[in-house]
């Protein structure tokens, strides 16, 4: 293990740069993720028939697969139907599409625990099943939703390290080219990287719980 | 798709298979047995374990799976699979502790004071009273957990852990059909997974009605 | 009805968005019908997929944020052969396991990678002349018992995924326990951390292994043949054809001796 050698600012440096990409890429998949978790999960919870099953099925699907596996589909795989994504879009479009999935879980299920009665006294104060829908229930349970929603984000940050399968310059990335170098520099490159995740989501965290405390 | 390709290897994917399984099944154990005790030490009436605990869970929920898979296999050096096995418990560990934390949480004060009262230690308290009602509160959420595992067991993979997703690697790489052989694999995934996640439904509607 | 006016609110938008952004990415990869050559000709640029965690083949260098060694070397040299100077070179970063998905689906336009000339991959992409002989070999712990191919029963033997060296060797030694890992940096501090017995592949790389930590060696010789090719999507022989040039020019000239002594001592 060599500490020093492996410290270098040459390779500090480069492990921030990536970090950056890191942030980037972790920030785009989470507001694309946020916008269709959120359709998707409505669309789950408003029992429109048919379109509700179909979003369903797919939701499940995706839920039950490990991310690994949905990088390398959304990499490799779209080439065979004429689909050529870089990496790093192919990287958002797997993250996304499973952290989706993730996030309209979220959203169902914070939405159905706003009790029945809401929905039937908002209707009966004559408002439409939309505006119901938008002004009564989806406040209410977005509220609720936020602290599992930033877990969620949290996870999304750590699981960008698994884009490194298909070579997304991210941090884990980084990681793996200076301790290519020297392989003595493995361990303190891993313990240096994960102290940068662990500082990154643990502030997230932090500020999730000062949210939580305010609204109550 | 070529699925007769990928299935040319089935004693491959078989073998990944049980790998898969096996991992998972320890860890999950593992991750319990580990992840009651630190969220006993949480909720314990010492500071110097209370921070110990938090530390923990604080830690490992924050840092990426396979930042630990890789530190375990290169700073311990045993098989890839006992490696994988052994991140997937240390990870998973503060996330079941979480949510047995919150289960002990739920059970009002006042029980494990009467409990005091009629003579039990805080240990015999804990273990007699406390955790038996707590785990109808923390059951489905540790059906999640398993799911999971489930999942994150394909990240034995990166240290040649001889799971379904490092089969699958193996497989794409010698016949070349990358899209057809990860498909397939998902379909294994999907195996076990679906049965699973049902199970965590019904879990969830079950502990709903009766708590 | 009402349901769905607030779904056309809040979804077309967003769906629009995600279409345009999809669209915007996937223009950045180019198509894989149309010829390279032309192309490379046209736009005055040639990306290359190179190994960057390859010592002395390619490895990247976090002082100068660059990929050094000698396929690096090569690319630069046969692209100023084949297009003169004001050619722009890019490198992309390839790993032996994406390196054939990647070539027929991106805008890499050529790879060398450290990559094998095999009859299977033939299916996949063409190959130039090889450009470089290398053969597999063993790499282990000094005074090891291992002492060649045949003394490989019942021993873990470390590979990297998608190398030509993880098929081969199942075939030469079938009592052997083969492991893969992601790449070589990982597979050399499984080695050198006791979780195989030893690591194999092709030579040249070995030997940059033995360079960085030298109480390994290389033992057996080289036990199958691993000429390195110049790996270029399928349906360019006009590309295959100017690079073959390219590289009898470098040979001639002494540039490709040149650069070889550069990187490669211990052959």
């Amino acid at each position: 293990m060599d500490f020093v050698g492996a410290y270098s600012g040459a390779n500090l440096s480069f492990l921030f740069e990536s970090l950056l990409e890191t942030l980037k890429m972790a920030g785009l998949a989470i507001i694309l993720s946020l916008i269709f978790g959120i359709i998707l999960g409505v669309l789950r919870f408003a029992r429109i028939p048919v379109i509700t099953q179909i979003v369903a099925i797919i939701v499940d699907i995706l839920r039950n697969l490990p991310l690994v596996l949905i990088i390398m589909v959304s990499y490799f795989g779209l080439r065979d139907f004429g689909i050529q994504l870089d990496v790093f879009s192919a990287a958002i479009l797997a993250l996304t599409i499973f952290e989706a999935a993730m996030i309209s879980e979220i959203v169902r299920s914070g939405l159905n625990s706003i009790s029945k009665g809401q929905m039937e006294a908002a209707r009966s104060s004559g408002l439409s099943y939309t505006q119901a829908l938008r002004h009564i229930i989806l406040p209410q349970g977005l509220r609720r939703m936020v602290p599992p929603t930033v877990s969620q984000c949290i996870a999304l940050l750590k699981d960008t390290s698994l884009t490194i399968a298909i070579g997304a310059t991210e941090l884990m990335y980084a990681a793996r080219v200076v301790y290519a170098s020297q392989t003595s520099y493995m361990v303190p490159t891993l313990i240096l990287v994960a102290l940068i995740y662990f500082v990154i989501n643990y502030s997230l965290s932090i500020l999730s719980r000062r949210l939580e405390a305010k609204q109550i | 798709m070529d699925f007769a390709r990928v299935w040319a290897y089935s004693d491959m994917i078989i073998e990944g298979l049980q790998v898969t399984m096996l991992a998972s099944v320890i860890a999950l154990l593992a991750s319990l047995f580990f992840g009651t005790l630190v969220a006993v030490m949480r909720i314990s009436p010492f500071k110097s374990l209370n921070w110990l605990g938090s530390a923990y869970v604080e830690f490992f929920r924050n840092i990426p799976l396979l930042l630990i898979i890789l530190s375990v296999f290169f700073i311990f050096t045993p098989k890839g699979w006992i490696a994988g096995t052994i991140g997937l418990t240390i990870y998973t560990t503060a996330f079941i502790a979480e949510a047995i934390r919150a289960g002990i949480q739920s059970i009002p004060k006042g029980q494990m004071e009467a409990a005091r009262s009629t003579g039990l230690t805080y240990g015999q308290a804990m273990i007699l009273i406390i955790l038996p009602q707590a785990i109808k509160v923390v059951i489905p959420p540790l059906g999640n957990q398993f799911l999971n595992l489930v999942k994150n067991s394909s990240l034995l993979a990166m240290v040649a852990g001889g799971d379904l997703m490092y089969q699958a690697d193996l497989i794409s790489s010698i016949t070349f059909k990358t899209m057809d052989t990860y498909v397939f694999i998902a379909g294994f995934y999907l195996i076990l997974t679906i049965p699973l996640s049902f199970l965590v439904k019904y879990l969830e509607k079950r502990f709903a009605l009766s708590g | 009805m009402k349901v769905s006016t607030f779904l056309k609110r809040a979804i077309l938008p967003v769906t629009a968005a995600f279409m345009l952004a999809g669209c915007g990415s996937s223009d950045s990869a180019s198509g894989s019908k149309e010829n390279v050559l032309e192309k490379i000709e046209e736009e005055k640029v040639i990306t290359w997929g190179v190994k960057n965690d390859t010592r002395l083949f390619g490895l990247m260098n976090t002082e100068t944020n660059e990929v050094e060694g000698f396929d690096i070397d090569l690319a630069r040299a046969l692209t100023k052969e084949m297009f003169g100077e004001d050619t722009e070179v890019k490198l992309k970063e390839v790993t032996s396991k994406t390196r054939i998905q990647l070539l027929n689906g991106s805008d890499i336009d050529a790879i060398i990678a450290t990559m094998t000339i095999t009859d299977e991959r033939k299916k996949e992409v063409d190959f130039s002349d090889v450009y470089f002989d290398a053969g597999q070999s063993l790499l282990v712990k000094k005074g090891s018992d291992i002492t060649g191919v045949d003394s490989l029963g019942g021993k873990t033997v470390l590979a990297v995924k998608g190398s030509t060296s993880a098929i081969n060797i199942r075939e030469k030694a079938p009592e052997a326990e083969v492991l893969e890992f992601e790449n070589y940096a990982e597979a050399f501090t499984a080695l050198k951390q006791g979780n195989g017995d030893a690591l194999t592949t092709d030579d040249s790389i070995l030997y940059g292994m033995a360079d960085e930590d030298p109480s390994f060696e290389l033992v057996g010789g080289q036990f199958t043949e691993e000429p390195y090719g110049i790996a270029i999507k399928k349906g360019n022989e006009d590309f295959v054809e100017k690079v073959n040039e390219a590289l009898k020019a470098l040979k001639d000239s002494g540039e490709y001796d040149e650069i070889k002594d550069k990187w490669i001592k211990a052959n």
